[in-house]
């Protein structure tokens, strides 16, 4: 399978805007909007000429400096063709709501509840949506780019000649 | 929500059968198991949040404490995920290392994985026996590199030094005597009739089940899957060799024990296979951006301590990209998404970390069973601490 089939199955059921198409990177990677997510993974899980059944992994994303900042990015693989593929998603700072795959693949609900322990994104209709490795009462989701590794404003340490 | 005569159990964080911290609120109805609600992250040391802090190179010491239990397989793992950014093509002799290498942790991982369901079903001797031959792999390592757990293994580009003589034939002693512990090991637990009965049908999950919860490795080819990264999508030129895949088909405890089992035969006759066929060459590539100069250069050449310093703190030149590289760890598939802005960190570097997908399966895995057999479940299905909370 080419990238080119599955590009035009995806164009042919959602029109030809719905993916940005980047094919520069080691696997085909698509950008599509939060509003047909759900529905374009369904077709890559369901079509039978994609068959894109395993879901690898998802995580998170946050580029704190463009008008969508947090991002969730999805790795499929096709088990049979041994073909794999990215999909991310870009969601709005104010209102980071993506809806879940949990309802698709099983293996959904940990990593989405990892998702939103590190970057607050919110995965509507997932059954236990909570914090997994911090802890319940944190307040802050500790991967975005705001919170930084360790206090740059130091006094006592002066780290010009280090690179940083 | 709980009835009346339903009995909570706290297994955990802490208790000795479950091999590391993690805990599980059981619901029983006398002894068996109605559910379970897993809380995990006990161990949690934010690797994703460090990494975008760290150079590469220190990278490789947050990727040893993932599954230390295969702890080179991790480190290659992320050194290959470095050169596929890099575009490094690598060189025969380096790829025939790391294969004797990931293989030699799998074969220690597999030991430790399935002598523990021999100690969690009752039977300590087969323990005892095969953490003697673990012993010899961990003195390979400390050979190879220094240390012997927590392993640090290997460059970007290569590996820190050659097989000595002294390590080559201490792998083929570990190659000759294995085979034999190994037999006793099986004779005493693969046909054993207590063994069987406490381990058929014990915690099973069908093949579509397994998929969907994202299983890989060893775990899913007992359910019948013949899913292998080493196969299907083969790095380090895996692809030389002939490498069977052992499948099960029912996917429970007695099952994940056998397929673990006849891996490690697989990679022992694979481990021959690459040192029979080690060709001659260097055990580094021709990277000098990336690759340390040796330790004697550092201390006694200008310039080689100046690449030195440049690669450690960082300030050689990265590109802008992203990549998705996998490696067969122990447990199964260990994905390391890393997204470069050029910067002398990773923007953003995820781990695949095959534990923390397959363990959320457990409670499917064990409802309806007794208590007993959800230990021996846990055990089989190889969670380690590590891996599961980066």
């Amino acid at each position: 399978m080419d990238n080119k089939t599955i590009i035009d199955i995806l164009q042919g059921k959602f029109g030809k805007n719905a993916s940005a198409v980047d094919e520069s990177s080691d696997i085909l990677t698509l950008t599509i909007d939060r509003s047909i997510l759900h529905d374009v993974i369904l077709c890559l899980k369901e079509d039978a000429a994609l068959q894109f059944t395993f879901l690898t992994t998802l995580c998170g994303i946050h580029y704190p400096d463009v008008p969508l900042p947090l991002g969730v990015v999805y790795h499929l693989h096709n088990l049979y063709e041994k073909k794999r593929i990215r999909v991310k998603t870009f969601l709005p700072g104010a209102d980071p709501s993506v809806s879940s795959l949990t309802d698709l693949f099983s293996a959904a609900n940990w990593m989405e509840r990892e998702t939103y322990d590190f970057y607050g994104i919110i995965f509507t209709s997932h059954p236990n949506l909570k914090r997994i490795l911090n802890v319940d009462y944190m307040d802050y989701f500790p991967m975005r780019k705001e919170y930084p590794l360790e206090d740059s404003a130091r006094p006592d340490k002066d780290d010009r000649f280090f690179g940083r | 929500m709980n009835k009346p005569n339903y009995t909570t159990l706290n297994l955990g964080p802490t208790h000795p059968a479950t091999h590391g911290i993690f805990q599980n609120v059981l619901t029983m109805d006398g002894e068996k198991i109605i559910d379970t609600e897993q809380t995990i992250g006990y161990i949690h040391r934010a690797f994703e949040k460090i990494a975008e802090r760290r150079p590469y190179y220190q990278i490789t010491p947050l990727t040893d404490r993932l599954n230390y239990c295969s702890s080179p397989i991790n480190n290659m793992g992320w050194h290959l995920t470095v050169e596929k950014l890099l575009g490094i093509k690598s060189t025969k002799r380096v790829e025939y290392m790391r294969i004797i290498v990931m293989e030699l942790a799998r074969i220690t991982d597999h030991l430790i994985c399935n002598s523990v369901i021999g100690v969690d079903s009752g039977a300590m001797t087969g323990f005892i026996y095969v953490f003697q031959e673990r012993e010899k792999v961990y003195e390979i390592y400390e050979e190879l590199c220094g240390a012997r757990l927590t392993t640090n293994l290997g460059r970007i580009g290569g590996f820190e030094r050659d097989f000595s003589i002294s390590v080559l034939s201490k792998i083929r002693d570990f190659l000759d005597h294995l085979p034999k512990v190994l037999k006793e090991f099986e004779k005493l637990l693969l046909r054993n009739r207590i063994f069987m009965d406490r381990t058929i049908n014990v915690g099973p999950i069908s093949a579509e089940r397994a998929l969907n919860y994202g299983f890989t490795g060893p775990n899913l080819r007992a359910a019948g899957i013949d899913y292998d990264v080493r196969v299907t999508s083969p790095y380090c030129s895996y692809d030389d060799f002939d490498l069977k895949i052992p499948v099960g088909t029912s996917g429970d405890t007695y099952d994940r024990f056998a397929v673990r089992q006849e891996e490690i035969w697989q990679s022992l006759k694979l481990i021959r296979n690459v040192i029979d066929n080690l060709p001659e060459g260097k055990y580094y590539m021709d990277v000098p951006e990336f690759y340390l100069p040796p330790k004697q250069d550092v201390y006694n050449n200008m310039e080689a301590l100046i690449w030195h310093f440049k690669i450690i703190m960082g300030e050689v030149n990265i590109p802008v990209g992203e990549v998705y590289n996998s490696v067969e760890g122990g447990n199964g598939e260990l994905g390391f998404y890393l997204i470069s802005d050029g910067g002398r960190t990773p923007y953003r570097l995820h781990f695949r970390r095959p534990c923390f997908i397959y363990y959320q399966a457990l409670p499917e895995m064990i409802r309806g069973g007794v208590l007993s057999d959800a230990i021996l479940t846990m055990s089989s299905m190889n969670v380690i601490a590590g891996e599961l909370d980066a």
